[in-house]
Order: structure tokens, then C-alpha cells, then sequence
């Protein structure tokens, strides 16, 4: 190695020890209390478990060692990637190297069609080279995106907290099956109905909440995504209650019922359609007049209105379209499962969905695809590490906001640059 | 009439839990303006914790009243070191983040707590002692209210009137109504806002947690999933009497429970969530501030 490299890796590793921290002695003792810290925190839930009916209590001391040494290692990442953090922050660009690779691959039209083709090409695909398990996973990713993208409408570009988008998923889910199980109508007819409902159930949700603001507004509507889940639990006459409605039939391709292989392959299809479908709507809402009025309604509330846009459409406008997405994706959900009770749509999912749109970045579009590519299918995949999933799942959740509180893929709004004329082409 | 002072008894303990979590959720608000949706997992870890020190405690032959002490004690002193590190890890960082980052933050605290207490006790309902006493004089009124329902509303009582003489008359008091006012001010006077927002995220913890102990002990059972449903309603109570004021939290609470006493016994206990949302939606559609929240004044 020659002196230059092996400096450059010395003063790395310097860094990284000693980030926020004056000299290495300063930082393992710091590591060393943090750990101490963790140790007495995590003393009683961790290493006690009593039995209050036999009374007996069981002691798992070697939990303690395995705390302590995470923490005293892992104190030295944070603080390194903290360090990090607070020296990106002076830097006016802050974009990714993933974020930079994709803006290169947009504007340069060559590698922008050859990744749609593979992309395209990928989709077709997979249902064939993957199997049934992988696939069905894969339409639930689909699904996730969909609902991202519909909430991306409401909370990404009009800025208004809605905690309880599962209700809208939820009405199209139950429109679907019930329909179904009482008058036999079919996949095809009850998307659009799917649609519909989720927008009307969208005004009906907007006019209450018109004046809240924030985290009113937020409460608000979470309070009508839990009426809503314990309307469809508790009217059992209805909705069949806590035992859901099961057998909903699938879709059928033009009068011919698949079996359950076809069918799913199918229903890829459609997701992807119906993804590319809403991808293009939402690409071009947001570029459109009431697009921008979202933006103006998100940005400020007061400036909007003197600007003379109208306040009530606008935010009405945006539940409706908002839940529109929510509905369809409801119906494809119902179909795809077969299978639909209350439990699926509980305020978890509502917290999930935004959680995509959050942590993927608010009111960009391959943000939320990438977002619901990290929530949901690296959940599927670590299916294998049983009880620790969900504790990963929520420490992941943390660490980005932690490291990245603007998203990982920022929104990108439409730049045109002026060319400046050449000599004697001016004035033409 | 017999019926309805015993609901209105059981409607002021279930407010005065709601009333304990929701001041929690309540100053965090008024001070960094951010909805810790962990809170109610702190609420449950002091019940478990309280669990454990009960549980170690009876073997070791403590008498009751001993052992309800120093299980309230040392669940608020996990608590508080819990709510201490959750602020140092997840929020601080993002004190200067986009308004949505604390909250997804915050959400995925709850679900990581969530899942790291079932993991290391277990996922089962786990029995609770009944530790609070039962008082003799308590006997004559046994059929409208119990002991331990009036050791609740006591403690809770007594809680809230501490705190409001805290708030108003000692220095980290005002220190904190300053930093919620406005926190670069507070700086700028001296106010070590960082220790202020940590002192907060302290009494809030404590607070949970000796709900938490109380009326898992009324109860009788806990489990790591306590924390979710009762921070979703403590939140909706905190809501409703105006998110930031402290009085607004303690009546908003009691307004709550009430409100699912009265619908659980007349109407239906399926429905008792419905109707407390229903009013929430109600009150906030005719005070959108809460029934008392302040308006702000929004500026352009």
C-alpha cells in the first residue's frame, strides 16, 4: 500500500472511532458508559421472568453480555454515522448516489428506454420464473405501492395527515366480497364501482375535517379509520363480522374461470397494469392545475387561499382522488386473497402505508416504489428470522428517519433550463 | 340509580388511565410539537416492569402495601430511563427534520418496543397480582365503587394536582412553559432546552407508568400489546381537551372515560370505541382546538 492510501485509511478509521469524540480514550469511555446505561435500562425485561403462579423467576444473565457488547460497538456506528450526518448537512446537494444514478438515467433518453424495456421485460416474466409463493408476495408489494401512491396524494402533495387511509382500502375490499357473495358480480364490474365508492367515501371523510389543521386532522382521521374497522367487526349482519367473507371469486379471464396458478399469474398482469395506470395519474396530476394547487395548499394554507384557489375543493378533491386508489386496490386485494375480515385493516396498515410514503420521500414517485420495496418485500424475505422480523422491521424504520429524515428518493419537480441563443440566431 | 353511580365510578377510573397517559402525550406535544406515539409503550413497559418487581418481591415474603410501593417506584424510575433514551435516540436528532419524520420515528419505536417485550418476556397474557389493598370501609359502598377504583382516581388526582403545582410554582416549571412557548426564546434566556425536553419526557414517563401498575393491578392481567389501544385512546383523549394544555389533558381523559362507561353500559360494549370517536369528531367539529385548546393564530 503505498503512504498515501494507508494515511487516507488511517484518518478513516480515526474518524470513524472517534466521531464526536476528543481522542479515543474519550470515545471508549463513552462507549463503555453508554453500554453500562443500556445494561441497567434493559436489567428487568430482559434478564428477570417471573411466574407469578408458581413463583418461580428465571434469570438469563448471558442476555446481558450480548447487550452490553452490541451496545458498546454499536455506539461507535451511531455516533460515526451521526458525525456524518451533521457534515452532510452543510453541503447544498443532498442527493444520494442512487438518487444522482437515477436523475442521469431519466434525462438521458438512451438509458431511460433501455431500463424501462428490461423493466417491462422483467415483469412479464416473472410470474413465469418465479413461483407462486414468490409471485403472490410480489402482488402484494404491487398492491402496497398502489395504496403509497394514493396516500402520496393526500399526505406527499397536499400535505394533509391522514392516519386512517385503511378505511378507504377497507370499503373497497368489503364492497368487492359482498357484492360477490350476494349478487355474484364479477371482478371487472366492481373495480370501477371500488373506485367510485373509495371517492365518494372521500368526501364524505373531507367535509368534517375542513378546518382542522395538523395533528388534528390526524386524530380525526384516525378515529374513522378504527369506526370504520369496528362497523365492518360489529355489524355482523352485514359484513359477517370478525369471521370475514371468504370464497370471493377471482377474476376471470373474458367468462373463463382460471385455476389457482392462472389466476394468480393474472392478477399480476393486472397489478401491473393497474400500477403503470396509476403511475401515469399521478405523474400527471401532479403536473396539472390542481397538482399545483396541492402543492400551494401544502406549502401554506393562508398564501393559498389569497392566491384565490379554493380551499374546500382542493382539499376535497384530494381525499377523493386520494381514496379513489385505495378503493380499486381494495378490490384487487379482495380477489387476490379470496379472503377478507377485519383484522387486515387495522391502524397498522394505515401506519404502514405512510410509513412508505415517509420514509421513501414525501411526494416522489420512485420514492414510494422504492419505500414499499424496503417495507414490505425485505419483511417477506426475512421470514426466515421468525419472532425477530418485526423488531427489525421497526428498528429499520427508526434508523432511516434517524440517518435520512427527508426520505431516501426526494420528490424532483420539472427543471426546464433556458438555452441561451447563440450570436445572431437572437432576435429571430 | 344504582346502575348508573356504579358506571359513572367505573368511567371516572377508566378517565383518570386515560387522563395519567394522556398528560404524557400532551407535554411532549407542547414542547417539541411531536405526537410519541411510543408513549404507550412506556406505559406498558411500567406495568411489566411492576409485574417483575412484584413478582420478585412476593417470593421474597414483602407484605402488600410494600410491595405496591416499590412496584410503582421502580416502574416509574424503568419508565423514566426508557422515555429518557427513546428522546435521545429517536427524536432528538430530528428536532430540525421535516414535521412527518419524528412521527414515522415514532412509529417505529412502538413497533420495535412492541416486539423487543415480547421477545424477551413473552407473548402471552401474563397474570398481574392484585397488589392494591382492600380497604374495610370501602364495604358499604361496595356495590357502586371497589377500593381499588378509589386508590386509581385518589392517585390520579393527586398525581395531577402535583404536577400543576410543579408546572406553576418551581423553576423547571416555568423553564418548561417557556420552552413550550417559544423554544429558540427559551434559549436565548438561558433555559437549557435540551434538559427541559429530557425533565419532560421524564414526569410523562412516570406518569404512565404508574397507570400502568394501577390498573394492571385493577385488572388483573397484561400483555405487550396493552400499550397500543391504550395510547390510541390516551391520544384521543389528550386530542380532545386541546392537545397541549394540561387541564385540557385531565378533562379530556375523564370526558373519555365517561363517555365508554355510559356507552358500554347503556348502549352496547361493542360499540363503546365508536362512540368515543364519534365524539371526538363531534367536539372537534365545533372546537377545532379541542374543548381547551387554544387558537392559534396562523401567520403567512
Amino acid at each position: 500500500m503505498s503512504n498515501e492510501s494507508k494515511t487516507m485509511n488511517q484518518s478513516f478509521v480515526r474518524f470513524f472511532l472517534t466521531a464526536g469524540c476528543d481522542g479515543y480514550a474519550h470515545a471508549v469511555r463513552k462507549s463503555f458508559l453508554v453500554a453500562l446505561w443500556f445494561v441497567f435500562l434493559t436489567f428487568p425485561i430482559m434478564v428477570i421472568r417471573v411466574n407469578t403462579i408458581e413463583n418461580t423467576v428465571v434469570w438469563h444473565w448471558s442476555r446481558l453480555g450480548y447487550v452490553a457488547l452490541a451496545i458498546f460497538f454499536g455506539s461507535f456506528v451511531w455516533r460515526w454515522l451521526l458525525a456524518r450526518k451533521e457534515l452532510k448537512k452543510d453541503e447544498s446537494q443532498n442527493e444520494t448516489r442512487v438518487e444522482s444514478v437515477l436523475t442521469r438515467m431519466q434525462s438521458n433518453p438512451i438509458f431511460k428506454f433501455s431500463a424501462l424495456a428490461v423493466l417491462a421485460l422483467a415483469a412479464a416474466v416473472y410470474p413465469w420464473a418465479f413461483n407462486l409463493y414468490q409471485t403472490n408476495i410480489m402482488i402484494s408489494c404491487l398492491i402496497y405501492i398502489v395504496l403509497g401512491l394514493g396516500l402520496n396524494i393526500v399526505v406527499g402533495l397536499a400535505g394533509l395527515l391522514d392516519l386512517g387511509y385503511v378505511a378507504f382500502y377497507a370499503v373497497g375490499a368489503y364492497a368487492y366480497a359482498l357484492c360477490n357473495m350476494h349478487w355474484g358480480l364479477g371482478f371487472w364490474y366492481m373495480l370501477p364501482v371500488g373506485a367510485v365508492l373509495g371517492a365518494v367515501l372521500g368526501i364524505i371523510l373531507g367535509f368534517p375535517v375542513l378546518r382542522l389543521r395538523g395533528d388534528y386532522l390526524a386524530i380525526v382521521t384516525l378515529g374513522f379509520g378504527e369506526i370504520i374497522r369496528l362497523v365492518l367487526e360489529n355489524w355482523g349482519d352485514v359484513t359477517m363480522g370478525p369471521s370475514g367473507i371468504s370464497s370471493i371469486a377471482r377474476p376471470d379471464l373474458f367468462g373463463v374461470k382460471l385455476g389457482v396458478v392462472g389466476s394468480t399469474q393474472y392478477m399480476f398482469y393486472i397489478m401491473v397494469g393497474l400500477l403503470v395506470f396509476t403511475i401515469f395519474c399521478v405523474n400527471r396530476l401532479q403536473n396539472s392545475r390542481i397538482g399545483r394547487a396541492w402543492l400551494a395548499l401544502r406549502e401554506d394554507e393562508i398564501a393559498c387561499q389569497a392566491m384565490g384557489i379554493d380551499k374546500m375543493k382542493t382539499k376535497l378533491m384530494a381525499f377523493a382522488l386520494g381514496a379513489t386508489w385505495a378503493g380499486m386496490a381494495g378490490v384487487v386485494f379482495a380477489a387476490k386473497t379470496t379472503f377478507i375480515n377485519p383484522a387486515s385493516f387495522t391502524f397498522w396498515e394505515s401506519a404502514i402505508i405512510l410509513s412508505i410514503v415517509v420514509i421513501g420521500g414525501m411526494g416522489s414517485i420512485r420514492g414510494v416504489i422504492a419505500g414499499a420495496i424496503i417495507l414490505i418485500l425485505v419483511p417477506e424475505y426475512l421470514r426466515e428470522f421468525a419472532q425477530f422480523r418485526m423488531l427489525l422491521f421497526g428498528a429499520i424504520m427508526v434508523l432511516v428517519m434517524v440517518f435520512r429524515p427527508q426520505g431516501l428518493i426526494s420528490a424532483k419537480r420539472k427543471i426546464y433550463t433556458y438555452k441561451v441563443a447563440e450570436a445572431g440566431a437572437a432576435n429571430e | 340509580m344504582e346502575y348508573f353511580l356504579e358506571l359513572f365510578m367505573g368511567g371516572l377510573t377508566r378517565g383518570s388511565i386515560y387522563a395519567l397517559i394522556a398528560l404524557g402525550y400532551t407535554m411532549v406535544y407542547g414542547i417539541i410539537e411531536l405526537i410519541n406515539f411510543a408513549h404507550g409503550e412506556i406505559y406498558m413497559i411500567g406495568a411489566f416492569t411492576g409485574l417483575i418487581v412484584a413478582g420478585l418481591l412476593t417470593m421474597l415474603g414483602f407484605p402488600t402495601s410494600a410491595i405496591l410501593v416499590i412496584a410503582i417506584v421502580c416502574a416509574i424510575v424503568w419508565a423514566a430511563a426508557y422515555g429518557l433514551t427513546i428522546e435521545k435516540m429517536a427524536y432528538k436528532p430530528l428536532r430540525s427534520a421535516p414535521r412527518l419524520s419524528p412521527l414515522i420515528s415514532a412509529i417505529g419505536m412502538s413497533i420495535f418496543l412492541q416486539n423487543y417485550v415480547m421477545i424477551a418476556q413473552t407473548s402471552d397474557f401474563l397474570p398481574f397480582p392484585e397488589l392494591i389493598p382492600h380497604f374495610d370501609f370501602m364495604d358499604k359502598v361496595g356495590s357502586i365503587m371497589s377500593s381499588a377504583e378509589l386508590v386509581i382516581i385518589l392517585a390520579t388526582v393527586a398525581s395531577c394536582v402535583g404536577l400543576t403545582l410543579f408546572i406553576k410554582f418551581t423553576k423547571l416549571g416555568k423553564a418548561m412553559r417557556a420552552t413550550a412557548q417559544n423554544r429558540k426564546m427559551a434559549m436565548l434566556v438561558g433555559i437549557n432546552v435540551d434538559m427541559v425536553i429530557s425533565a419532560t419526557f421524564v414526569i410523562g414517563s412516570s406518569l404512565a407508568a404508574v397507570g400502568g401498575v394501577l390498573i394492571a393491578s385493577h385488572i388483573g392481567q397484561i400483555n405487550y400489546y396493552i400499550g397500543f389501544i391504550a395510547g390510541i385512546k390516551a391520544f384521543t383523549a389528550a386530542v380532545l381537551g386541546g392537545i397541549g394544555s394540561l387541564p385540557g389533558a385531565m378533562l379530556g381523559g375523564l370526558v373519555l372515560g365517561l363517555t365508554e362507561a355510559f356507552a358500554t353500559g347503556y348502549v352496547s360494549s361493542d360499540y363503546e370505541d365508536v362512540f368515543a370517536f364519534l365524539l371526538l369528531v363531534l367536539i372537534l367539529i365545533f372546537r377545532p382546538s379541542g374543548i381547551m385548546g387554544k387558537e392559534k393564530t396562523q401567520k403567512v
